[in-house]
């Protein structure tokens, strides 16, 4: 499985580099703080609609901040050729993407288990009870954001307006994520039965394949210039 | 035959067509039983959407050829097909808002048809904003081409996630198996106006195709001037 190996040494290479500077890390998780603390101003304080509405806010403010990670993940990459170093490495192209899409998805999942807990306090929320299955719904809502985002960066990096482009391309792509995530998020907030989450789980399940599928078939390309 | 006279061709047809279709739509087709005279924004609402998502298909298609083939001419055809696409999108959702307004009552709604035409439009109006973005030609293409697959592979799975978020469109009336419910002349009315309106199509992305092709052409001749 040299293929998983090499993944995982490039995941490795980029999680070292944040854990030296932590500065994506730092950015993201103060980020999506400061959007769940300015929505109460947006909802005039009213409880009763913030809490009614609060898995869709806690999503937007994760999917949010997952730009500015993922925009600078790929970027860095560019800066002194570092990319051109990545292409001599003996690997299939595919082994960059998955290690790209490792990095991104754990600092994207540590962000949320930061947010998490910050989310139940600010907005009153019992989250400890609930909390294995939210990570159930988490994953695989993560995983999908970070596929698409991660490809997405590839092909934005080193533009001109990269920072407006890559959110300009995220999130109309993953609608159907963040529908599913949120409504999954509010089936277990709200103490529905499981029941209702799964048919947003197998939706999730099935956007994973077909966009790390289709990363994976169409990323070669994208770097091979 | 040349490639100018195909093309010469189809605007002709393409202009009798639609000059047929608003005859159709208009004078040969009945008022609506329910809906009135207000119904036939239909003849132009349901051609434009359905020719939009041919463009789609054609973006997908002809990007998947590029990355395999590297020819310019895929890419041309990929580009141009985007544009009338996202053109043919936009009218199609005004026309139905317009529709939408005196029979349910609202320009607007969140419905899961009109939801998931929106998402689309915006994927692709991203699409061809990436690609007056990338200032290298052949870099363009590349990844417009990505993007032109991922897009169109969304849209089963947006579809499917907006129509469990909620439903209120009308079902579609023809596309269905089972007898049609709509009266003969209003059929022969809206089929008319879909060959206008794929003439339309193939016209303008000829021509849209052609003029990409002598842009090229421009920039080898000043490369070639400039030594």
């Amino acid at each position: 499985m040299t293929l998983v190996r090499r993944a995982l040494a490039i995941a490795r290479k980029d999680l070292l580099a944040e854990w030296r500077d932590r500065e994506s890390f730092t950015a993201m998780v103060f980020f999506a703080f400061l959007i769940l603390f300015l929505y109460s101003f947006a909802f005039g304080g009213d409880q009763a609609l913030i809490r009614a509405a609060s898995s869709g806010l806690l999503w937007l403010a994760l999917i949010f901040t997952s730009v500015l990670g993922l925009a600078r993940s790929v970027q860095w990459e560019l800066e002194n050729e570092c990319l051109d170093g990545l292409l001599l490495y003996p690997a299939q192209r595919e082994a960059i993407y998955l290690g790209k899409l490792l990095g991104n998805l754990a600092v994207i999942l540590l962000v949320e288990l930061v947010i998490f807990p910050l989310f139940a306090v600010l907005y009153n929320v019992d989250l400890w009870s609930q909390l294995p299955k939210l990570l159930l719904i988490a994953l695989p809502g993560t995983v999908g954001l970070a596929a698409v985002g991660t490809l997405l960066s590839s092909m934005t990096a080193g533009l001109r307006a990269r920072e407006a482009m890559l959110p300009f391309l995220l999130f109309p792509l993953t609608i159907p994520l963040i529908l599913a995530v949120v409504r999954g998020t509010e089936v277990v907030l709200r103490g529905e039965p499981f029941d209702l989450a799964v048919p947003w789980l197998k939706l999730m399940g099935a956007f994973d394949v077909v966009f790390v599928t289709a990363s994976l078939l169409t990323f070669e390309y994208l770097v091979e210039e | 035959m040349s490639e100018r006279s195909v093309e010469r061709a189809l605007g002709l047809l393409a202009a009798v067509g639609l000059a047929i279709g608003l005859c159709a739509g208009f004078l040969y087709a009945p008022p609506d039983a329910e809906q009135g005279e207000v119904q036939r924004i239909m003849y132009l609402h349901v051609p434009l959407i359905l020719v939009s998502y041919l463009a789609f298909f054609v973006v997908f298609v002809a990007s998947i050829l590029y990355l395999a083939r590297r020819r310019e001419r895929h890419d041309a055809i990929a580009h141009s097909s985007a544009e009338i696409g996202v053109l043919f999108t936009a009218l199609a959702i005004a026309a139905g808002s317009i529709w939408g307004r005196p029979t349910w009552g609202t320009w607007w709604t969140w419905d899961a048809r009109l939801t998931s035409t929106a998402i689309l439009l915006l994927i692709f109006v991203g699409y061809l904003m990436l690609r007056a973005l990338v200032d290298d030609p052949s870099r363009g293409a590349t990844v417009c081409a990505v993007l032109g697959i991922i897009g169109f592979l969304d849209i089963p799975i947006i579809h499917m996630s907006v129509v469990w978020w909620r439903t209120l469109h009308q079902p579609a009336s023809m596309l269905r198996p089972g007898p049609p419910t709509v009266a003969p002349q209003m059929q022969v009315a809206l089929y008319a106006n879909l060959a206008a309106f794929a003439l339309l199509y193939a016209y303008l992305l000829l021509k849209r195709v052609r003029l990409e092709q002598a842009r090229w052409e421009l920039s080898r001749l000043r490369m070639e001037v400039a030594g």
